[in-house]
């Protein structure tokens, strides 16, 4: 690009806050949070090596049953919100009039740019037994009796669809605005039925920003703390609660880390497993 | 089916309908939260029981409005620093790894690439925590072998920045080198023709072209760090930010000025969106 004799400091001056911030703050946390890992206090109190909080979490079958717990609640929220979101973002790009495109797509948006915490706090407000539904309900009859709808496993999976919600459409739209119209009006001239042309047409091309979508809305979900610590009950443990719990309530880091250790590995297991299975590479993903 | 093809009449009321619960769903909670914050009751719930500003600016001593809540004062001012800090830092950092993956060839340039994405894959909590851990072991080594204790490896204000600067730089990043992506690079030639240096040409010339997307960025990061919760949870000392400190609130049962604070967010967070659009739109014409 910029050819002949070209000195070397640009580079360095560019280089130099960057291998700061990637190994200050992002390489060695990560090694130091791997090698409390394998630290543990024997008897004598002395801080020995040992693969003993691994076992622990394996031996505990409240840990690995949380962990299993949110693994899978993270693959339900995923799943309901590509459900929820791709019709929403085929009818912004393809069935409403081309004029109110950029308003819906902006109305669409602007919840995301509120904080998590009051989004939360808005759903709680609705849904608790003294909240705003409960209210209607009696008033029109339906109800006698107040019914607490907060503090289940419904309200914190709907919580978490609602705040991931972003990250699907924003992937989906942008697949879906480059959909050829011509492709369905071709299918739809040859006889072909609704749902041929969403299973054929449709989803075939808005593979990629599915897949996007729902690695980043699973990863999401998985590493969420707000949402599944407001909504859910006390017994709907999340793992990232037994990450705080380790570390702030326990004062047990080791086996804090541990725990973090296990998370960042079936996150990036499986974040990869979804690249791989759609072909697609990380930095098309994240942008 | 589409806009352009016959549709059964069914088919685009039903179509219609859901998309109206949709928005329904989406706005329902901030709009009831906004709407309580004028109720004049003690609970942030219905029945509705008139109109009023106490939340807001009520004195006290039975009801204390935003206005006068110490407390939560403290706490927005101290996001507004975390966020004004976290913005700057990782503009001036983001721009310069934008650079450097635009414009520069170097060894291993492809494996810092993808260490420099890590942190978006990265879980908010998990990167709490390590930090964490590495500026207690690093404190403690410190004061192990020189016998000086750094507060700034302590939780606290400092370390909030760190923290939520290491993923947000990463986005900067990536905003800024999409724009760096669309530069004419004939322009740089033309100015080092006339014997203008590098440094020269990145401040006369590519940062100028550049400057609408460094305050889009710029606005995405403080958005991003003053909103944060799961990373700034493990960091935070004795000077808790917004989001914390209404979390503690929440958890422990609420009242209407929780309501007023978050109007006050969603009519900000929306305008400097909305702000940042227009700009980033006029620009782009």
């Amino acid at each position: 690009m910029l050819a002949g004799a070209k000195s070397k400091l640009p580079l360095f001056i560019f280089l130099t806050p960057i291998l700061l911030w990637l190994f200050l703050l992002i390489v060695l946390p990560h090694l130091d949070l791997l090698r409390m890992s394998f630290r543990i206090e024997n008897d004598y109190g002395d801080m020995i090596w040992s693969v003993n909080n691994y076992l622990e979490f394996f031996r505990e079958p409240i840990y690995w049953l949380t962990f299993a717990r949110t693994a899978l609640y993270a693959i339900i929220v995923t799943f309901l919100t590509l459900c929820i979101s791709l019709p929403v973002a085929f009818y912004i790009t393809k069935v409403a009039p081309p004029r109110f495109k950029g308003f819906l797509s902006l109305l669409l948006l602007m919840p995301f740019w509120v904080s998590e915490l009051v989004r939360v706090y808005g759903w709680m407000i609705l849904l608790r037994e003294s909240g705003v539904i409960n209210h209607f309900l009696l008033k029109w009859g339906i109800l006698r009796q107040p019914v607490e709808m907060l503090y289940n496993d419904v309200a914190m999976t709907m919580g978490l669809v609602y705040t991931s919600m972003l990250f699907m459409v924003v992937p989906l739209l942008s697949v879906l605005d480059n959909l050829d119209d011509s492709l369905i009006e071709a299918a739809f001239d040859l006889g072909s039925t609704t749902p041929t042309i969403v299973w054929k047409i449709i989803i075939p091309h808005a593979m990629p920003g599915i897949a996007s979508g729902s690695i980043v809305v699973f990863m999401l979900t998985l590493g969420n703390y707000l949402t599944p610590n407001l909504m859910g009950g006390k017994n709907s443990l999340w793992f990232t609660e037994q990450i705080y719990n380790q570390f702030i309530a326990s004062f047990n880091w080791n086996q804090g880390s541990a725990f973090g250790f296990l998370l960042l590995i079936i996150s990036s297991l499986i974040i990869f497993a979804g690249l791989k299975l759609t072909n697609q590479k990380l930095s098309k993903v994240v942008q | 089916m589409i806009r352009t093809l016959p549709q059964s009449r069914g088919y685009s009321i039903s179509f219609k309908i859901y998309i109206i619960l949709f928005f329904i769903f989406l706005f329902a909670p901030l709009l009831i939260t906004c709407v309580l914050a004028f109720n004049d009751s003690i609970f942030p719930a219905l029945p509705w029981k008139g109109y009023t500003l106490d939340w807001f600016f009520s004195e006290g001593p039975e009801r204390i409005g935003i206005f006068h809540d110490q407390i939560n004062l403290a706490s927005i001012w101290v996001s507004f620093k975390t966020a004004f800090f976290v913005a700057l830092l990782s503009t001036v950092v983001g721009t310069c790894g934008a650079f450097l993956f635009e414009q520069e060839t170097f060894r291993f340039k492809q494996l810092l690439y993808f260490l420099m994405l890590a942190p978006l894959v990265i879980p908010g909590v998990i990167l709490g925590i390590s930090i964490l851990l590495f500026s207690n072991t690093l404190g403690l080594f410190v004061e192990g072998r020189f016998g000086v204790d750094i507060s700034l490896l302590r939780p606290g204000f400092w370390l909030v920045v760190l923290g939520q600067f290491s993923f947000i730089t990463t986005l900067v990043t990536l905003i800024v080198s999409a724009q760096l992506k669309k530069f004419d690079y004939s322009l740089e030639e033309a100015a080092m023709n006339l014997g203008a240096n590098r440094f020269q040409v990145i401040f006369h010339i590519t940062l100028r072209f550049l400057k609408p997307a460094l305050l889009g960025a710029m606005a995405v990061a403080f958005l991003m760090s003053f909103e944060n919760f799961n990373t700034t949870l493990f960091l935070v000392g004795s000077d808790a930010t917004l989001p914390i400190n209404l979390y503690l609130q929440v958890r422990d049962g609420s009242t209407p000025v929780i309501n007023a604070i978050s109007f006050l967010l969603i009519i900000g967070t929306s305008s400097l969106a909305l702000l940042n659009l227009v700009v980033q739109r006029d620009r782009s014409k």
